[in-house]
């Protein structure tokens, strides 16, 4: 290993230029006439648009230009859509309602997008927006599941604003198993709602110019290039080789950066509109709450059969999702292939059955938001398996333990779809309850109770699919576009070498892991290396970052970008050596004749390819390689959380007293990073079992609209962890055997958390576990309970 | 209105109007976009600088308030070209991720020590109420801050 290869824990390079006030975020970016955009949304849940008058707003000083749906209409720009068709059981495609730009006729939730101001300055843009008269006619809306199907219509031409009813699994293989079973251990859960929350808000800054008939849009994008697919291709505001955009540094992502926004489309227009002076907008904290795709928002119904020695003999659920106004960008294969796909969880549950019904709402568009559909899963299956283990008078260890899918049975096909590579389940779980002292619990326990404390103790084994994804297995499932990934290697002269990778980093340190990637495999110093992203007109053409696909999938095309380098400076090694090609070996930077010492190091042969005086005939000069990587299967990471919880019976508080993750992330090229991951996946895991959660009010205005309301976990709301990634089993994915690693902190800790919390109280309480609800929960325990 | 500030050592002066928020001030006039603003309720802490040594909520406070008064921001805590110990022990520490809170996060952290040189992690916690990261889970953030404490009492001790 290199010292600042593979597997070194290498401070990052990116953290100079923000931890000195330097990072460069859409809303540090100013062009010179640039002008400000503010929206005006919808104060209503459901209303029909009867006018709007433009004039008092047009009257003010300093607006340049008002424009709402009409306009939209009136240019022909295409609906915002979802890329992912998911089919009905009875093969219907699911039906997408309208996703106008700007509302046109109806508003769908509050918040909902009903004009643009654009002025001078930001206060102009502002005072324009109050002035500007809309009259609505309020419609009865509807806001949560319970009502979803019987509800008021939030498109009208979708029956029951259902719009698909999907299922997975072998239903009747399901009801056999059910039929024989001796225990069946049934629940209901609710998966909350919760709004993703990085820390830096939406922007966007939308530059069309004349001269050049060309845009150029700056945007808090995870993905630029999906961006400019989108918005060239079905929005039709500019053609995609006159568009760029630029995600320059983005503060976070957590999966709301991915979808395609109105916003960012009006901006873009409206410069155009103007005569193009660069228009920009950057979203308060108060549009992000109302207008960020939301996450999760699942109600299931869930039942597992077990023979009499607590084997898992079958899984059914039923889920129903909220969507939200409209489809966002993702929106369907969120409940649905990245949800149910994950129910057979780590176990060898012989037959899985689930259907999912996706319902339209009067509430903010819900999308992918951090584990996006293996969260909801892990949380059911973990929480249902807990509830089992009580029934059946087991341990939840050993339960889970039995029903383990055992190592020496990979490549495993599960009952719903997928075909897990590697893993070693009873590792990470004899791993973790090792860390975590389950032995030594019972004592911890009783001296807890000594001081008026409940303790609890709760496991989590999760499994997620990451790594999105091989193009062809999500095409057939209804994808819309490729999920492969792009690098491209250049050196220059001197040898120093530019990465451009297709993927987009916000805050996950690509620009070191690349680093170190590169630095490892061609034998250049780390420094050396300098890493390229975010910018269409830069790096060739990728699908950008989420899914915990950027080491897996984009990772790995550097690796092969990085391999046609070393092939091509065999050429010319063999040339100047004046070897055979096949006689030269490449290692550690140097090409070198095999048995001899004769060599040239990797930085004279790309001298050579630049200044090709004595070079093998017929070759290219230059040392600048491309490739494309389409990743033959996910990747599955997983690991065993164990938490730790005292409970307050006065008050029904919450601690979290000790937290042990031990995570399968197959091979790691920076631990600490990696560990990084894990820690924030951690805190929003414990953020959703205990803090987080929308609630609309019954006619849908938002009640959790900012930080004093909805309750982001903060630093004295959680404990420091231990986190262990040692134990890889090696994901045969990719030739560096790596896992994605983003997103399992949130995937695996609410269930450990909601099953530490119901050890303690023999009661389980929905999420987010508030001390309201925990305490009330004390209170309902059964009589014999409370006798105690 | 005119107001004059020292920020980051400097003497400024700018017009303002009465509603410009200090951070609206160092953002837009001054060109410091280190400072950000992630909420509007004065609860993100992406916005602390130090006002007259002490800190503050940039995004609560009006510019003209701090006419007459010194400012350091993120851009200034650097001396010399040499990071202070939060800022390197940020870096040590991984105790950044996206870098969206990382300035307010620094600025808060440098008040604490001033005021509390040895804190106990709960104290750092405790702290840090006011600073919001969704990236790093806070671990590595308290991490740096326990180490660079350790770094500021050494080389305080060494001076003695």
């Amino acid at each position: 290993m290199a010292e600042k290869g593979i597997g070194a824990r290498v401070p990052r390079k990116e953290d100079l230029r923000f931890i000195t006030g330097r990072g460069r975020y859409t809303d540090d970016i100013n062009q010179p006439g640039q002008a400000y955009a503010v929206f005006v949304r919808s104060p209503h849940a459901h209303a029909r648009i009867r006018r709007i008058d433009k004039a008092p707003a047009l009257a003010l000083p300093g607006v340049l230009a008002v424009l709402d749906g009409q306009d939209v209409a009136a240019d022909g720009l295409g609906n915002l859509i979802c890329g992912w068709l998911v089919k009905s059981k009875d093969g219907s495609p699911m039906k997408m309602g309208k996703h106008p730009l700007l509302a046109q006729e109806k508003v769908r939730y509050v918040g909902d997008r009903v004009a643009v101001v654009v002025a001078e300055t930001l206060a102009q843009a502002k005072d324009a927006a109050e002035a500007l008269v809309v009259e609505y006619e309020e419609l009865p809306a509807v806001v949560d599941l319970a009502g979803a199907h019987e509800g008021p219509l939030v498109h009208d031409e979708i029956p029951n604003n259902l719009c698909y009813d999907w299922e997975l699994g072998d239903k009747a293989a399901v009801e056999a198993a059910f039929a024989r079973a001796h225990h069946v251990t049934r629940m209901e859960l609710v998966n909350n709602r919760l709004v993703p929350n990085a820390m830096e808000p939406r922007a966007a800054i939308g530059h069309y110019d004349p001269g050049q008939d060309a845009f150029t849009l700056y945007l808090t994008s995870q993905n630029p290039h999906v961006h400019r697919l989108v918005i060239s291709a079905f929005i039709g505001i500019a053609p995609e080789h006159k568009l760029r955009v630029v995600a320059p540094d983005v503060g976070g992502g957590f999966g709301s950066k991915i979808f395609i926004y109105g916003e960012e489309c009006v901006v873009l227009w409206a410069s155009k509109k103007i005569g193009g002076r660069p228009v920009k907008w950057t979203a308060e904290r108060s549009e992000s709450f109302l207008t960020d795709a939301h996450g999760r928002d699942h109600v299931s119904r869930a039942e597992l059969a077990l023979d009499k020695d607590g084997n898992f003999l079958a899984l059914r659920v039923n889920t129903k999702a909220n969507l939200g106004g409209y489809m966002s960008t993702f929106s369907s294969c969120i409940p649905t292939y990245l949800y149910a796909t994950l129910l057979a969880g780590q176990y060898k549950t012989p037959a899985i059955y689930c259907d999912v019904q996706a319902y339209y709402t009067n509430t903010a568009p819900v999308d992918a938001y951090r584990g996006a559909g293996r969260p909801e899963a892990s949380f059911l299956l973990e929480t249902l398996i807990d509830q089992a283990a009580m029934e059946m008078r087991m341990d939840p260890a050993e339960i889970r333990r039995k029903n383990f899918i055992p190592k020496t049975a990979f490549p495993y096909q599960t009952p719903v779809a997928l075909v897990y590579d590697t893993g070693d389940y009873e590792a990470c779980l004899d791993e973790a309850l090792r860390l975590v002292d389950y032995a030594g619990f019972p004592a911890r326990r009783a001296q807890s109770e000594k001081n008026g404390k409940l303790r609890g103790i709760g496991i989590c084994c999760y499994i997620e699919a990451c790594g999105i994804a091989p193009s062809a297995v999500v095409g057939s499932l209804g994808a819309g576009v490729g999920l492969w990934e792009s690098a491209k290697v250049r050196f220059t002269h001197t040898g120093k070498v530019q990465v451009l990778t297709g993927t987009h980093t916000h805050g996950q340190g690509h620009e070191t892991t690349f680093s170190q990637l590169v630095a490892e495999k061609l034998g250049v110093p780390y420094e050396d290396v300098e890493v390229i992203h975010g910018d269409t007109e830069k790096t060739p053409v990728g699908m950008g970052t989420y899914g915990s696909r950027s080491l897996a999938v984009g990772g790995e095309a550097l690796v092969r970008a990085c391999d046609k380098i070393i092939a091509k400076g065999k050429k010319i090694a063999a040339h100047l050596l004046e070897a055979s090609e096949a006689d030269i070996e490449f290692k550690d930077g140097k090409f070198t004749v095999a048995g001899t010492d004769k060599s040239k190091t990797i930085g004279e042969i790309v001298f050579a390819a630049y200044v090709p005086h004595n070079y093998p005939a017929g070759l290219e000069p230059g040392m600048e390689e491309t490739a494309f990587f389409d990743p033959p299967n996910f990747t599955f990471p997983s690991g065993t959380y164990v938490c730790e919880v005292e409970v307050d019976p006065q008050t029904g508080e919450v601690d979290v007293v000790k937290f042990v993750a031990v995570d399968d992330f197959g091979n790691v090229i920076n631990p600490m990073i990696v560990e990084g991951q894990v820690h924030g996946g951690l805190v929003q895991g414990i953020g959703q079992a205990l803090l987080e959660g929308v609630r609309y009010d019954a006619g849908g205005q938002l009640l959790t609209g900012s930080y004093m309301d909805y309750c982001m976990p903060r630093a004295d709301d959680v404990p420091s962890f231990e986190v262990h990634t040692a134990r890889g089993t090696a994901c045969t994915s990719n030739s560096m055997g790596v896992k994605g690693c983003g997103e399992a902190g949130a995937i695996g800790a609410p269930a450990a958390v909601i099953n530490a919390i119901t050890n303690a109280i023999g009661v389980r309480v929905e999420m987010p576990a508030t001390p309201e609800r925990v305490w009330r929960a004390i209170q309902s325990r059964p009589m014999a309970k409370a006798a105690e | 209105m005119r107001i004059s500030m020292t920020v980051n050592g400097k003497a400024v002066s700018g017009e303002v109007e009465p509603r410009t928020l200090l951070v609206e001030f160092l953002r837009n006039q001054l060109g410091l976009t280190g400072t950000h603003v992630g909420c509007d309720t004065s609860q993100c802490g992406c916005c602390v600088v130090h006002v007259d040594g002490v800190s503050a909520k940039s995004c609560t406070m009006l510019a003209v308030q701090a006419d007459g008064c010194s400012v350091t921001t993120i851009e200034g805590l650097a001396q010399g070209g040499k990071l202070h110990p939060l800022q390197q022990a940020f870096h040590e520490h991984h105790g950044l991720q996206c870098g969206f809170c990382t300035p307010g996060m620094i600025m808060s952290a440098a008040d604490l020590l001033q005021r509390n040189p040895d804190p106990t992690e709960h104290e750092v916690r405790e702290w840090l109420e006011g600073n919001l990261c969704r990236c790093t889970g806070y671990h590595n953030i308290v991490k740096a801050i326990l180490a660079a404490a350790q770094t500021m009492r050494a080389t305080a001790k060494a001076a003695e």
